[in-house]
């Protein structure tokens, strides 16, 4: 029963990770993308790791992908364009990715990976402890420095993307909030002596 | 060893190094931000300052040293602190060189300083890990960091197409990386090198899947390094990026290369040396094959330098694939003064660079001996040292290398160097003839560049020319680092 189910979810996987690169439409491609995200979840959960499930449906379908989606409407893709090199580098881009699936195919189905003859991981779950409780034991103490490591790659994510968006250019509208706040009334409000008109006087 | 109750409280003081340059880093990344300075004067001494406080604590803290700290995912040795303080030195180089060039094109910025100092904290981190997980996030943090350093420049197309292309291209190499590692860690069950290289030397029924993952690895290791066939983003990188960031990707990201191969290959799969062997035989064929030919009919120094380094990386994998502790100390000098010559010529390629003018054709070194005798000697002395003539460093650094791959058996391998050589000569021997006996069309570009870099740089290119007359220290110093 677990293998038949396991299979649905591959196989639902392998078809939407293919439609997200021949879907027509960018946003059934973006769609398409979380469906493959939601079944390699799945995928995982069944494997015992059930954090990392929950976590890629809270982080990559909850927020990422909807940001995701949210650019891809806002920007206007030209569609041919983009699918015009797709069949024409077809005739050598398929034979090589044949020729690999046929090499990984033949290796994979050697029978090597029989899990029987394949050592058990670092971390052998016990019955009664759950993946995330494990998760948490060593994220902080064995995994410390690759987490941290992780943390400085987001900063530098973070910095990076503000160097190559944050720039001024002619033509684009900006608001500068610090001048905003700085403003005195001396710079919006000109008062100016009007002389009084001598000869015509409304009185 | 990597379950919660064998915690160790981690050895702080042994990574010092990458602690203390984190630190300065974002140190760099406030004072930065609150400075008023328009030329980041502050930015850039306190940049200066962490790269040699960085590099004397490594040397202080880790030569001499073999331990692990952090649960074995960090390690210090005697070869990461060479290529460490290479790297720094290195990026050092590349600070001195590149400041008026940014000013004059308005790139001179702070995040300029701040990720190139997190790229360099990349580096430190891939040479001294000792674990799969470290080794992928140093890799990956030097990688983004000159992705975005690659696309600073916004106003020019050719910049943005060049990061496009790395970026898409490293995306890839770095997803081969991954599987390849995902396959060693599924047929040993561990992310620890050491474990690792045991496994390696007691292969039984999985043989297949360690050589399987073994391939993916090479390939993602082989596309850091620019080699023949995985070189297809680096002229286009070399060219697009501005060239103060060409400097750093083609210096100090190569010795964090050669770091990437000696963990991960050298190291960690040490007993496979006979299966990787011939997979680094092929890259190192090609690598000389196309870097010697395609170099000859480039106009542009970066692209021609660009085609040259695929000879030089050429050089370096035939010092690693000879595998005895001979070869990677070869491959190590080879890569340290490799890069301290390239450093140097892409200096005086800044030194010619003027605002609104890039001294990047080979024209514009036409009759550079009349307007500045001094540069144009450096000059010949970098492209002497880059043929292999003696009497240079780079003489010292081919020979240790052909010796290493001759005594691994390697004969024909070294002919056919030592016959790739001499064609590089020409490209290389082209720009000295370009400087002494042609006349420039028109002025030609003048020597500009504040006190401070001319003098590093002058210092840089005699460097080249000392350590080729006196290479003992150095080449017993990289020695010493793999005496077993």
């Amino acid at each position: 029963m677990t293998l038949f189910i396991f299979y649905c979810f591959a196989a639902v996987l392998i078809f939407a990770a293919t439609m997200v690169i021949t879907a027509r439409n960018p946003v059934h491609a973006a769609m398409y993308l979380v469906l493959a995200f939601f079944n390699s979840a799945a995928l995982w959960i069944m494997a015992g790791a059930e954090f990392l499930g929950i976590v890629l449906v809270l982080v990559y379908v909850g927020a990422v992908m909807v940001l995701f989606l949210f650019v891809v409407m806002m920007l206007d893709i030209n569609l041919e364009k983009l699918r015009e090199g797709f069949v024409r580098h077809l005739y050598i881009g398929l034979p090589i990715a044949v020729v690999m699936v046929v090499q990984m195919l033949l290796v994979v189905g050697s029978g090597i990976m029989d899990p029987a003859t394949l050592p058990s991981g670092d971390l052998p779950i016990p019955e009664d402890a759950g993946n995330t409780a494990l998760l948490g034991s060593v994220l902080y103490t064995v995994y410390v420095y690759p987490f941290e490591l992780a943390a400085v790659i987001l900063l530098v994510a973070i910095i990076a993307a503000i160097m190559l968006t944050l720039r001024r250019r002619e033509g684009t509208k900006h608001q500068d909030p610090g001048r905003q706040v700085k403003v005195r009334k001396e710079d919006r409000l000109r008062t100016v002596d009007l002389p009084r008109n001598q000869q015509s006087g409304s009185r | 060893m990597t379950t919660a109750d064998a915690f160790e409280t981690p050895d702080l003081m042994l990574a010092l190094p990458e602690i203390w340059l984190l630190a300065m880093a974002c140190l760099v990344l406030v004072v930065d931000l609150f400075s008023k300075d328009r030329d980041h004067t502050p930015a850039f001494w306190l940049t200066q300052f962490a790269l040699v406080s960085t590099a004397v604590i490594t040397i202080n803290l880790q030569w001499g040293v073999d331990a692990t700290t952090f649960s074995g995912t960090y390690v210090a040795d005697d070869f990461g602190t060479i290529l460490k303080v290479a790297a720094l030195g290195l990026g050092f180089l590349g600070f001195a060189y590149s400041r008026d060039y940014m000013r004059d094109r308005g790139l001179l910025t702070g995040e300029f300083y701040m990720l190139s100092l997190f790229a360099m904290l990349g580096m430190l981190v891939t040479i001294s890990a000792h674990n799969l997980l470290t080794l992928y996030l140093g890799v990956e943090l030097m990688s983004l960091c000159f992705y975005a350093l690659v696309a600073m420049d916004r106003d020019s197309p050719r910049a943005s197409e060049a990061a496009m292309k790395y970026f898409v291209l490293g995306a890839l190499a770095s997803g081969m990386l991954l599987y390849g590692m995902s396959m060693l860690y599924g047929t040993t069950g561990s992310l620890d090198l050491a474990t690792i290289r045991e496994a390696a030397a007691t292969l039984e029924d999985n043989r297949i899947l360690f050589l399987f993952g073994l391939v993916f690895m090479v390939v993602g290791v082989a596309f850091k390094f620019g080699a023949v066939p995985f070189h297809m983003w680096v002229p286009d990188v070399y060219h697009g990026a501005p060239t103060p960031v060409t400097l750093m990707i083609a210096t100090a990201s190569k010795v964090a290369a050669v770091g990437l191969f000696l963990r991960l290959i050298g190291e960690g799969l040490e007993p496979l040396i006979a299966d990787w062997q011939q997979m680094i035989v092929i890259l190192a064929v090609l690598s000389l094959l196309v870097g010697n030919t395609v170099a000859l009919v480039q106009t542009n120094i970066k692209r021609m330098l660009a085609y040259s380094t695929f000879n030089h990386m050429g050089f370096i994998l035939m010092g690693l694939l000879a595998g005895a502790p001979g070869g990677y100390g070869a491959a190590v000098f080879y890569a340290v003064t490799y890069a301290m010559t390239v450093a140097a010529a892409f200096g005086v390629v800044l030194l010619l660079s003027q605002k609104n003018f890039e001294a990047d054709q080979l024209t514009d070194f036409k009759g550079l001996n009349e307007r500045s005798p001094l540069y144009a000697f450096i000059m010949l002395l970098l492209m002497i040292s880059l043929t292999g003539i003696p009497g240079t460093v780079g003489f010292y650094a081919k020979w240790l290398v052909l010796k290493a791959t001759v005594e691994a058996g390697f004969v024909w391998l070294a002919v056919l160097a030592v016959a790739g050589a001499v064609v590089g000569a020409f490209y290389y021997l082209r720009i000295v003839r370009l400087m002494y006996f042609d006349k420039p069309e028109g002025a030609g570009p003048q020597p500009s560049g504040s006190g401070g870099f001319r003098a590093v740089l002058t210092l840089n290119g005699l460097a080249v020319l000392a350590l080729g007359i006196f290479p003992g220290a150095l080449v017993a110093i990289c020695m010493a680092a793999f005496a077993p």
